[in-house]
């Protein structure tokens, strides 16, 4: 048995480290740790509360909408207030190519590489490649030109002999297993898509001023005025310029990322056996109408069970800080619910710097949430399984559409690469169905509904005395809530439990592992000084955090020092 | 490189051989850029630097003739979105600045390594390049209890600051978190966070504030160096004249209606509609000095009062609590409408400016640029 150490876990948001036991070339047992702590929700306690959307979106500037969603709803939801139809719109539109771009940009710049060897892509012949392509999709740009120019551009990069952010990859790994011209063709599509990705972001700043952290966010609804006849307002060419980006994120979906997706896991069907983790899913539905009915259906699926999709109920919604840096006033044994909940920093781990962490002990800033006691996987799969099991009718036939192609089963999802799959389903899904509700929101415009903004309750004065909410939102990453408490027009207590505390968490009270810790138990490591696969399973998260991956001698005496030429 | 050898270009890979140095003119015509765009380029950066039209070719003629400097990008107390402005850079693109321009060797979002090669990769530039690389530092450094707040690779973000930035050339703090502590330093702030220039105070720092960064910035301050050789003037809180010299309010589209004493009452009321401006919804503009009116983001598509939201103070030290509430209008400025008032707080804050600026310079042992100068300054 060796233990390995990750640390930085790179192409992920944040710091995180991940420690791992190594037995006989498979993971037998592994830590998550979170080395990073800011304390914003200490900050925001006495805070106005129509401000906490401003703060706690710079919880992330990756999926940099997604807490200031959650935030204004939780902050309706205590003060009960309803927002116009064309808010719900906007936000919806906003959530919708937030979600499609974020995705897009997973699997190519941060998940492809532990695929894609880039250099093996040297090897490819353009004209196969081509042909490659040809038989996968029409995508125009998919032409034996096209990719010779990107091979000598890569033959041009790597002659400089300074290869900035590709050296010292895995490359040559035995683990990456498709032919030169996949590789060349995924690394063509990686740098079409980081041209794609900043132009259909610009659907943000049409709606919100930027990208990231658009500021067009209200407690009550959005700041950006609709009005025709207006050029300070969204006007007919504003909603235009939406449309033809909208059109253009859904082709690049459908004909670039879905085809590359099932292109690569066709080479990686072991991974469908890899990585299963929890087997507990939780999501809470998105989209809402104007009625309140969400598009995507909220439930709970416990041991991959997905003949049953349980309610949720936000009362069984616990953190726990047994192995993480944080005391609670009365003791670690018993659970907080969020609107209880408690942010006091503990440091107990080992002063830096530091080999390894106390893994017996506390070992991270991530608490360790929990569902009716459970750990739960949060994220595109738990979305596009409690989509499938509820018989949702989009879903169901995109799932089934990629079960088939790739000729597996339905038991294939829970999985590293079921849930990198899963990602490419729900990226699908939401990339066609967004244009929809722009097509509401013009109609709606057309009836002369200009509403933006539910005023009534936008003077702290017409406020209770004191007030609590919570607001929920599957952001690309997953299940993420905000419990808020509101007194005397302030904050009294704030907590976000988010989808990357739900999937990084450490260990609870009863033992039990968080989903990046109980997914890599099983996962193959062929060499531990160059952990690939480590990187595979935690990245098919898609983690929003930063971490970092070593490894030690069975004895737990010795460390295996990677060697860097 | 037309060897198709297997064993030669792996070799090639792992062992980074073959050192000749590229101008980034080069660099750009084997990746096939044209000179027509190469050339478009040159006069975006001109005109973000706030250089005259002239420059143009003085610019295009430094790039064909600089290096490809490398770079290493560090992220402490961090949220990314300084790292995802830079992926939404249009002119130049990310895959230009990141693949072209300059040589990122290490940059925990994007970078192909993880772990100890990822590590071993900064250590090598930092090393081999010791004096020459330029460092970008997102996110601020928690002081308190010895750096246990951020640790990278089992080392405290304090260590590695004052390892990586101590040796560098210059410093470019990117958002206000790097610049002057940002978020995490807000009251109370729970882990004694700080901007690289206080927890690295031999460093030569710039201070690229606002959040996140507006990524046009960045590139103009790295061309600005490329092409000089040199960093550009600074204001006393250590930020480019070029981009924060004046304030928004100065700049904003919506100057005439505060002038017109029009104003937006309500969100989603007649004069929000119509573009009026948003002083009493809380905007901070007048207080803000950037140049987000001008330069915009997202290729230029719009900027925070363009979708109808005030300014929030964002490019300013500790704006999270001198500036909030978000919508409350800004203290101090009781005249609203009353042109003469709201400048006097522009006044005081250049004044301070002026005076910090002085005493900056007087201490930087680098070269610095003497251009622009006063024309390019408020007060």
């Amino acid at each position: 048995m060796a233990k390995i150490v990750v640390d930085p876990i790179t192409r992920i948001e944040g710091h995180l480290r991940i420690e791992a036991e190594i037995t006989d070339g498979r993971i037998t047992d592994a830590w998550s740790s979170s080395t990073m702590f800011r304390g914003i929700e200490k900050i925001l306690k006495g805070r106005d509360p129509r401000d906490a959307w401003f703060w706690t979106q710079r919880f992330c500037g990756v999926c940099t909408t997604v807490h200031s969603i959650a935030s204004i709803r939780a902050v309706e939801d205590a003060l009960r207030i309803k927002i116009p139809p064309n808010a719900q719109l906007i936000r919806n539109i906003i959530i919708g190519i937030q979600n499609v771009q974020d995705h897009v940009i997973h699997f190519y710049h941060l998940h492809a590489l532990d695929w894609v060897d880039v250099t093996s892509a040297l090897k490819a012949d353009p004209a196969k490649t081509q042909a490659l392509a040809a038989s996968l999709s029409d995508w125009p740009n998919n032409s034996a030109t096209y990719f010779q120019s990107v091979q000598d551009k890569l033959k041009a990069f790597v002659a400089s002999g300074r290869l900035g952010p590709f050296a010292n990859a895995y490359w040559g790994h035995p683990a990456y297993k498709l032919p030169p011209e996949a590789n060349l063709m995924a690394t063509a599509h990686y740098l079409e898509a980081l041209e794609w990705q900043k132009d259909v972001i610009r659907i943000h700043a049409i709606l919100g001023s930027k990208n990231p952290h658009p500021q067009t966010f209200l407690v009550g609804g959005m700041s950006i005025p609709i009005d025709p006849d207006s050029q300070n307002a969204l006007n007919a060419d504003k909603l235009m310029e939406i449309k033809r980006l909208l059109k253009k994120a859904q082709d690049f979906v459908e004909k670039v990322y879905i085809p590359d997706l099932l292109a690569v896991a066709s080479f990686y069907k072991d991974w469908a056996a890899i990585g299963g983790g929890v087997g507990n899913f939780l999501s809470y539905g998105e989209f809402p109408d104007a009625a309140g009915n969400q598009w995507l259906p909220q439930g709970a699926i416990l041991g991959k069970d997905i003949s049953k999709v349980l309610p949720v109920d936000q009362k069984k919604v616990a953190e726990y800080v047994d192995h993480s840096w944080f005391e609670y006033k009365n003791g670690p044994e018993k659970g907080l619910h969020p609107w209880d909940g408690e942010s006091e920093a503990s440091y107990s781990g080992p002063k830096p710097p530091y080999e390894y962490l106390d893994t017996d002990k506390k070992y991270s800033w991530v608490k360790a949430p929990r569902y009716d006691e459970k750990a739960m996987e949060v994220g595109p799969l738990a979305r596009v399984l409690v989509a499938y099991a509820s018989g949702h009718k989009e879903a169901k036939a995109a799932v089934d559409m990629v079960l088939n192609k790739l000729g597996v089963g339905p038991e294939a999802l829970f999985s590293t690469l079921g849930r990198t799959g899963a990602r490419g389903i729900d990226c699908l899904l939401v990339a066609r169905q967004t244009p929809k509700w722009l097509d509401e929101l013009i109609a709606n415009i057309a009836k002369g509904d200009y509403r933006i903004h539910a005023n009534e309750k936008w003077d702290p004065s017409e406020w209770p005395a004191e007030a609590s909410g919570y607001g929920w939102h599957e952001a690309p990453r997953g299940a993420l809530g905000h419990w808020i408490k509101i007194k005397d027009q302030k904050i009294l207590n704030y907590q976000a439990v988010v989808p990357s505390t739900w999937n990084a968490s450490p260990r609870d009270a009863k033992g039990q592992r968080g989903p990046y810790e109980a997914a890599l138990i099983g996962t193959p490591v062929a060499d531990p000084a160059k952990p690939l696969e480590i990187l595979r399973t935690v990245h098919s998260f898609d983690p929003c955090l930063a971490c970092a991956v070593h490894v030690v001698d069975a004895t737990g005496n010795e460390v295996i020092k990677v060697t860097v030429s | 490189m037309n060897n198709q050898d297997d064993g030669a270009e792996n070799s090639l890979l792992e062992h980074n051989c073959a050192m000749r140095e590229y101008s980034v003119g080069e660099i750009l015509r084997e990746r096939g850029v044209s000179r027509r765009d190469f050339l478009k380029f040159c006069s975006a950066m001109t005109a973000a630097m706030a250089l005259p039209v002239t420059f143009a070719p003085k610019v295009a003629q430094a790039l064909d003739e600089v290096k490809r400097p490398p770079l290493v990008w560090l992220e402490f107390q961090d949220c990314a979105g300084d790292t995802e402005a830079l992926l939404r850079s249009a002119n130049p693109t990310v895959g230009e600045i990141v693949l072209d321009i300059l040589s990122v060797d290490y940059h925990e979002t994007i970078m192909a390594a993880a772990g100890h090669q990822a590590e071993a990769a900064l250590e090598k530039t930092i090393t081999d390049y010791r004096g020459k690389y330029l460092c970008v530092v997102e996110g601020s450094i928690p002081m308190r209890d010895g750096g246990v707040y951020g640790c990278v690779g089992g080392k405290s973000h304090l260590y590695r600051a004052r390892q990586v930035c101590g040796g560098a050339l210059a410093t470019i703090a990117v958002g206000t978190c790097a610049s002057f502590g940002g978020i995490p330093a807000a009251v109370p702030n729970p882990t004694g966070a700080v901007g690289v220039k206080e927890a690295v105070p031999g460093a030569t720092v710039i201070n690229l504030p606002g959040c996140p960064v507006n990524a046009d910035n960045l590139t103009a301050t790295v061309v600005h160096y490329l092409v000089f050789g040199k960093i550009p003037a600074l204001d006393g809180h250590g930020r480019p004249l070029f981009a924060y010299g004046k304030r928004i309010h100065d700049n904003c589209e919506r100057r005439p209606h505060f002038d017109a004493g029009q104003y937006v009452e309500q969100w989603g009321d007649d004069g929000h509609r119509k573009g009026f401006c948003l002083y009493r919804m809380g905007c901070k503009g007048p207080a803000t000095f950037h140049n987000c009116p001008t330069q915009r983001y997202n290729d230029k598509t719009s900027w925070p009062v363009g979708s109808g939201h005030g300014c929030a103070g964002c490019s300013e030290p500790a704006f999270w609590d001198t500036m909030g509430p978000l919508y409350k209008r800004l203290p101090n400025v009781p005249g609203f409408g009353i042109e003469h008032t709201a400048d006097k707080i522009g006044i005081g804050l250049a004044a301070g400016a002026a005076a910090a600026f002085a005493v900056h310079g007087a201490l930087n042992a680098i070269r610095r640029d003497k251009e622009p100068s006063d024309e390019n300054r408020e007060g």
